[in-house]
């Protein structure tokens, strides 16, 4: 018998109508919104606050994700946001009172070449001066951490070594999400399903309403949660980012007994894979090239990501692709995010978080939140303000961050 | 044994011994493991996943949710379905309980992959497929037909019949007849899995699995990539059962699964069976059954379906008094227990829409048949046959035709469940999730299909909901009191059944899972011991270790030729970008900081290329060979990125400069010979140039022949040293190489590799573009002012310059580092904080890291190259960088720690 | 994965290609005259329509030549 999940409590959420007008209006039901509203009630008291979302709760790139958490990032301003997170995470099943089932297993971040372990050391020495768990490792250390990494000289592209972060972890998705959800919910905060944005009410510099699908709700100030799908909505707004969206997709195997015990990632050997509670590989595959909302990508990015899997996994071999989807990552030219005030002076941004969006779910939930209540960016979101592109103070994590995931 | 005389299309004459559960049983050919053990009357496959329930087989072919078996012999495979596994002789399997076991060996079998073109694609070879595939052949199209079962004719079992004939004969003929058409490929045992955009459909092909002896030239299995100008999709449907209380015991199927044991293996799943059915193909079922010699009783709620011995009820439950925990008895709504040993369900039939919706066609909900078919057509996909929600056979024949069937009165009555015990109510067999979990769901506040398989887990087991899905949007529509069309159901994804890894993999693995490049001397580099790296594609020298020598006795013996002799190196992998034509030096100007078009031909000038942010992208030298034409050269990187940056430019900004670029990267080998010796070698190599300084100037080239073979000669030095890179078409390298090692013995030239090159350019302060740089870098911090032209108007990237956090003082610059201890090699990647001999608690503000650091054989020390905040200003401070435990204090430098008056590049003094 | 059609060699598998962005976006006259707030839209700032698209596909892997395509980034279909 495999190992199962726990169950879901026997209640999550209302199904409220919106009402005319909330202090604050949140766009965007994924993790990022929930987890704001979350935050909100708990550490501000503000609970006149909806959740405004387009489909269904949690439905966007919330259920495509693959679940990787960690804080080994390179440059001091990511390190302080996915720290923060990472330090929530460690109590947030606690704090929701819901089992999200955050294992802590590790991470490995392969190295494959001379460069790649210069910016690994980098990294780790950065992220140790940082406070944050880092270790480099020798190809023997890896094999000892993960026995199924193929560590041999017999691959195109032997393994020199990993940067290792043993507090990185995996955690269920939609019980995160759905217990941010519960939390929000259970303080009087409405979560809107099936309410698309169709449009803002402006005076002057102020958005006063939010026209939806659902009628027309009026707002104290707003929160841009959205997304793979912020463009569009800054499009209603008149607002210009630097975002493009892409299709990335995420594969799972058949369930299979324990035989991947941490996470590995590999940026010359395309790989993220992890093993789930229940015993399916979970893997992210690479972005697709082009701009697209479609929630699918093209068959040759998952060839690639299996090729790359048994090349430094052969056991993997006769493990089968179950299925595949895809979600919409909305992408900045430094690959890191955009958060912060918006020419509308009630209007906050929160997009642009590329793959790490998951991780960062309850760091960027409490200091978003903080940023509302305050009406200021919180200190940790101060970097990533839009106006970073105008100065070119960017924060790249392109060179630097490893792999994407 | 269930096996019934005359019927069933295995081999009767041979016997095959297998193993299950460690027992041993016998088949036949063209048995799958399922029928074989219905045969021996195996019936209990596993346990479920949650409650540990038994749990058989209860479906003939790949909609089976519950007959998973792991595969020990011949190779250990997980969890494929019983019925889908052909048997062989010597097969070991055993029933899993939820998870499947991964071999601790490599998988040696070999997997590939075949592109294919055509016409017509006709997935499935039923009715429909058939007619679909013989009217696009006989129309003249190149057509593939793949079917995913071992032989064609889909549902048809030999019982039916087409115009006045056995329907396996016209299926025979059929075939016959596309077999015989060279332009038509028929797959069978081969699973269209995923269907793409314009056509594109992926297909396994099982190819020796089935085969006694596999010929060991053939390919385990392959994946068809086949782009198709028209797909047709004609794969059937699928039985849908009806949800009763305790109806996840071995001994229930799907009735027509039953009839499809019965007609293809000969095995009668039961001899006491009742059928439960809402729809008419079961009673067809019953009928063959019962003529198989089983009794059989049909309960059919419908008023009038069936004959006279119809009951005209509903099962609501099940029962169980068999140790291997198979049914014994149904129990009827009206009271009525029947013993029997089989149950067969019957609910209707889902159209296998699957590839339909992987290219985003929609699926509309059909009230009359429950289940979901095909809505608006898709351009160039065509639906036939049961899969469009076609269940009679002339109306898929007509389908098949192109034409357009008769209607006919739909008789199904949509019954998701009966009455019973919501919490032994199964809808998801595998996942072990009952109507329940449905309503708990729906009570906790879920509203979408989405959220009610999220909470129950319905149809995220291995078989993705083929037989639950609908059933739970049903249920949910019931409970919700909505209509099922409002709900929608869960979205089908690729691939339509699991696909092996290595199979998508291919044949990309080991030293075919990327190109290796190499260069024209790679086998002299093998001869000559060298030690290889992965510089991108290419495998380049690293060092060449004497015996008993290790990389850095190696690097220093070679560094210290290359100061004090000479010394050489193939830098043939470096990019080399041809560009011609009249405006070559305008196109030049706009890319590189500083001014090209002012170089003469015959001169040498190096540079440094910007993204319009204003970082560093690439920097080399560039050779202006004539007016009209200059070479480029690149990093060993990038070659192709600088290319397409180029033609990216030319093309789309200005097409208007008449300018061609082409990669020569592969028709130049190019070998640096380097040290006060290298005149030496150049003047014996070329006794016909004049090699003087005054002659052949740094940074001037020319070309020349030695011994008919044309050769070109650059004074160009990545050292520091006297230098010059001898450059050769590829069919010369090994000679000319071979050649300069000959008339530099005299002068013990040394071979060496990208280390000591990289030694050799540190020491004089020349960066590396992606080791000493990462993209956030800009000429200015790499103290390249000078690389920067203040008289050109504008170039790439020139903007960013001005922009504040370019004009910041405490931007991140390039140094040199001396630690302190002067055996100490800092690690590249170390960080760098402020001078401190214990470190102040994190987050510790950190100014920069080494991005180069080295043992110098010139310096008789350690040194490196950092990018530090405002390090310019800080030269001569002292700064700590934590190295493990220990905080190493070290000097900041500038970047050129050897030689930085530059008095060795022309020579020794007072030479020539 | 799409058949992509180039201009000069017709309809190729989409590996071939390599994508770049909105079309359209011109280099400026003088960069020089921006403000920074210009330069940034510039360097940095594209559509992202979901829906009609027009933008730019280089035939990598063939022909090599640049070329304008219209694609709607919600469905994936190219304009013919």
């Amino acid at each position: 018998m495999a190992e199962q999940l726990p169950e879901h409590p026997d209640f999550l959420w209302r199904t409220p109508e919106p009402k005319r007008s909330y202090d604050v209006v949140i766009v965007g039901g994924g993790g990022h919104g929930l987890a704001t509203a979350h935050y909100l009630a708990k550490n501000h008291g503000i609970t006149n606050v909806a959740v405004l979302e387009k489909g269904w709760l949690a439905g966007g790139n919330m259920a495509r994700n693959t679940t990787l958490i960690r804080s080994n990032y390179l440059w001091d301003e990511s390190a302080a946001i996915y720290e923060h997170a990472l330090q929530l995470w460690e109590g947030l099943e606690e704090d929701l009172g819901y089992p999200i089932l955050f294992s802590q297993r590790g991470v490995l971040n392969l190295a494959h070449g001379e460069q790649d372990v210069r910016d690994s050391v980098r990294r780790v020495q950065a992220n140790r001066l940082n406070g944050i768990d880092a270790e480099w490792l020798g190809p023997d250390e890896v094999a000892k951490l993960c026995p199924i990494v193929n560590v041999s000289d017999q691959i195109r592209y032997p393994v020199h070594g990993a940067t290792y972060q043993p507090r990185a972890g995996i955690a269920k998705h939609d019980y995160v999400a759905w217990g941010f959800a519960r939390s929000a919910d259970a303080a009087g905060i409405d979560l809107i399903q099936d309410c698309e944005v169709t449009g803002f009410r402006t005076d002057g510099d102020r958005v006063t309403g939010v026209r939806t699908t659902r009628g027309e709700i009026a707002c104290g100030q707003v929160a841009l949660c959205a997304a793979g799908h912020t463009s569009v909505l800054l499009d209603l707004l008149g607002v210009r980012a630097p975002l493009q969206s892409h299709p990335l997709q995420a594969l799972v195997s058949e369930l299979l007994e324990p035989v991947h015990p941490t996470i590995v990632m590999s940026n010359a050997v395309h790989v993220y894979v992890s093993q789930a509670h229940k015993g399916e590989l979970v893997m992210g595959a690479g972005v697709d090239a082009y701009n697209g909302y479609g929630q699918r990508g093209a068959f040759h990015i998952i060839e690639r990501q299996m090729a790359a899997a048994v090349e430094l996994f052969p056991v993997f071999a006769r493990a089968h692709l179950l299925r595949t989807w895809g979600g919409i990552v909305d992408v900045t030219p430094d690959a890191s995010p955009i958060v912060g005030h918006t020419p509308y002076a009630n209007v906050y941004l929160n997009c642009g978080w590329g793959t790490g969006g998951f991780k960062a779910t309850p760091g960027l939930g409490w200091c978003l939140a903080d940023t509302l209540a305050h009406a200021r960016p919180h200190p940790f979101l101060a970097p990533f303000a839009l106006d970073r592109f105008v100065t070119g103070a960017l924060v790249d994590e392109h060179g630097a961050a490893a792999v994407a995931h | 044994m269930s096996r019934v005389d005359g019927y069933g299309r295995i081999d009767r004459t041979r016997t095959l011994t297998f193993t299950f559960d460690g027992a041993q049983y016998t088949g036949h050919p063209g048995d799958t493991l399922a029928s074989a053990l219905l045969a021996n009357g195996v019936r209990r496959i596993g346990t479920s996943v949650k409650l540990d329930r038994p749990r058989g087989i209860t479906a003939a072919w790949g909609e089976d949710p519950t007959g998973l078996v792991q595969i020990e012999e011949p190779f250990p495979e997980p969890m494929l379905l019983a019925t889908t596994v052909d048997l062989v002789d010597g097969l070991v399997a055993r029933g899993l309980g939820g998870r499947g076991r991964l071999a601790e060996v490599p998988d040696t079998a070999r997997y590939d992959r075949r592109h294919t073109h055509c016409e017509t694609l006709v997935v499935g070879a039923g009715p429909a497929g058939l007619l679909a595939a013989r009217t696009a052949a006989r129309r003249g199209d190149r057509v593939v037909l793949v079917d995913d079962r071992p032989a064609a004719g889909g549902a048809l079992l030999g019982t039916e019949r087409i115009c006045g004939r056995d329907a396996l004969d016209f299926v025979a003929d059929t075939i016959a007849e596309l077999r015989a058409d060279p332009d038509v490929r028929i797959l069978p045992r081969t699973t269209a899995f995923g269907h793409y955009d314009d056509g594109f459909v992926l297909a396994l092909e099982r190819r020796t699995d089935h085969l006694a002896e596999p010929p060991r030239n053939v390919s385990r299995q392959r994946v068809w990539r086949i782009r198709a100008g028209h797909v047709v999709v004609a794969t059937g449907a699928h039985e849908r059962p009806v949800v009763v209380e305790d109806n996840d015991r071995p001994g229930i199927m799907l009735a027509a699964s039953a009839r499809d044991l019965l007609h293809r293996y000969g095995v009668r799943v039961g001899r006491e069976i009742v059928v439960f059915t809402t729809d008419d193909a079961a009673h067809g079922a019953a009928a063959d059954l019962e003529a198989a010699g089983a009794r059989v009783t049909v309960v059919d709620p419908r008023p009038g379906a069936g004959g006279s011995a119809t009951r005209q009820a509903q099962v609501v439950g099940t029962r169980s008094d068999a140790e291997d925990g198979a049914v014994t008895a149904v129990t009827l709504d009206d009271g009525t227990v029947l013993p029997c040993d089989t149950l067969l369900l019957s609910g209707g039939w889902n159209p296998t829409a699957h590839l339909f919706s992987h290219v985003r066609g929609a699926l509309r909900y059909d009230a009359e048949l429950g289940a979901f078919r095909p809505g608006e057509p898709l351009d160039g996909v065509t639906v036939v046959g049961a899969a469009n929600g076609t269940f009679d056979l002339a109306g898929c024949l007509a389908e098949g035709r192109g034409e357009t069937p008769e209607p006919v009165a739909r008789t199904t009555r949509v019954v998701w469940r009966t009455e019973g015990d919501p919490a032994r109510q199964f809808v998801d067999l595998q996942r072990d999730s009952t109507v329940a979990d449905i309503a708990r769901a729906v009570g906790a506040g879920m509203r979408s299909v989405e959220h009610v398989k999220r909470y129950t887990t319905i149809g995220t087991a291995h078989d993705q909901g083929r037989t639950s899905g609908v059933i739970a949007s049903g249920i949910t529509a019931e409970l919700l009191g909505v209509p099922v069309e409002s709900l929608g159901t869960t979205t089908f994804r690729p691939p339509y059944t699991p696909v092996a890894f290595a199979a998508l993999a291919g044949r990309e693995r080991g030293r075919l899972y990327d190109p290796e490049r190499t260069t024209a001397l790679h086998a002299w580099h093998v001869e000559a011991g060298a030690v290889f790296e992965d510089v991108g594609q290419w495998k380049r020298a690293r060092y060449y270790p004497r015996p008993g020598e290790d990389m850095e006795a190696a690097v220093l013996r070679e560094c210290a030729a290359a100061r004090t002799g000479v010394g050489i190196l193939d830098g043939s992998t470096l990019g080399k970008i041809d560009v011609q034509g009249p405006d070559a030096g305008v196109l030049l100007d706009r890319i590189y900081t500083n001014l090209m078009s002012s170089l003469k031909p015959g001169r040498v000038r190096y540079g440094v290329m910007c993204g319009v942010d204003g970082m560093v992208i690439d920097d080399g030298t560039v050779l202006r060979l004539d007016e009209d034409r200059f070479l480029v050269y690149t990093t060993t990187g990038g070659a192709a990125p600088i290319l397409d940056h180029l033609e990216e430019w030319l093309q789309t900004e200005w097409p208007e400069l008449r300018v061609s670029l082409t990669s020569v990267t592969e028709q130049w080998a190019t070998f640096p010979v380097v040290g006060p010796r290298s005149r030496d070698v150049i003047g014996a190599f070329a006794p016909h140039v004049d090699v003087s300084n005054a002659a052949f100037p740094f940074m001037s080239w020319l070309d020349t022949e030695v011994d008919g073979v044309p050769v070109r000669l650059a004074r160009i030095s990545f050292s520091g040293e006297l230098a010059w890179e001898v450059s050769v078409d590829g069919w010369h390298a090994a000679a000319v190489w071979q050649r300069l090692l000959d008339l530099g013995a005299p002068y013990a030239i040394t071979p060496y590799g990208t280390e000591t090159m990289h030694v050799l350019r540190a020491e004089k302060g020349y960066p590396i573009i992606g080791q000493d740089t990462d993209g956030t870098v800009t000429p200015q911090d790499l103290g390249m002012d000078w690389v920067v032209s203040k008289k050109k108007p504008d170039f790439v990237g020139r903007r960013s310059f001005a922009r504040p956090a370019n004009l910041d003082p405490l931007r991140k610059q390039l140094v040199g580092l001396l630690p302190v201890d002067p055996d100490l090699r800092l690690p590249e990647g170390s960080q760098i904080v402020e001078l401190t001999d214990a470190l102040p608690p994190p987050p510790v503000p950190m100014l920069g890291h080494v991005t180069s650091s080295y043992r110098s054989a010139a310096l008789g020390r350690t040194f490196a190259l950092a990018l530090v905040k405002g390090g310019h200003a800080r030269i001569g401070e002292r700064l700590t960088v934590p190295v493990g435990e220990a905080l190493v204090p070290v000097e900041v430098t500038g970047s050129v720690v050897f030689d930085p008056e530059g008095t060795r590049r022309d020579g020794e003094p007072g030479v020539h | 994965m799409q058949l992509i059609r180039c201009p000069w060699c017709g309809p190729r598998e989409e590996v071939e290609f390599h994508y770049g962005g909105q079309a359209g976006v011109a280099y400026p006259a003088d960069p020089a005259a921006l403000s920074d707030e210009d330069w940034a839209r510039y360097v940095f700032v594209r559509d992202n329509p979901k829906g009609r698209f027009e933008e730019r596909w280089s035939h990598a892997a063939g022909c090599r030549r640049w070329f304008t395509a219209v694609r709607d980034t919600a469905t994936y279909r190219f304009e013919r």
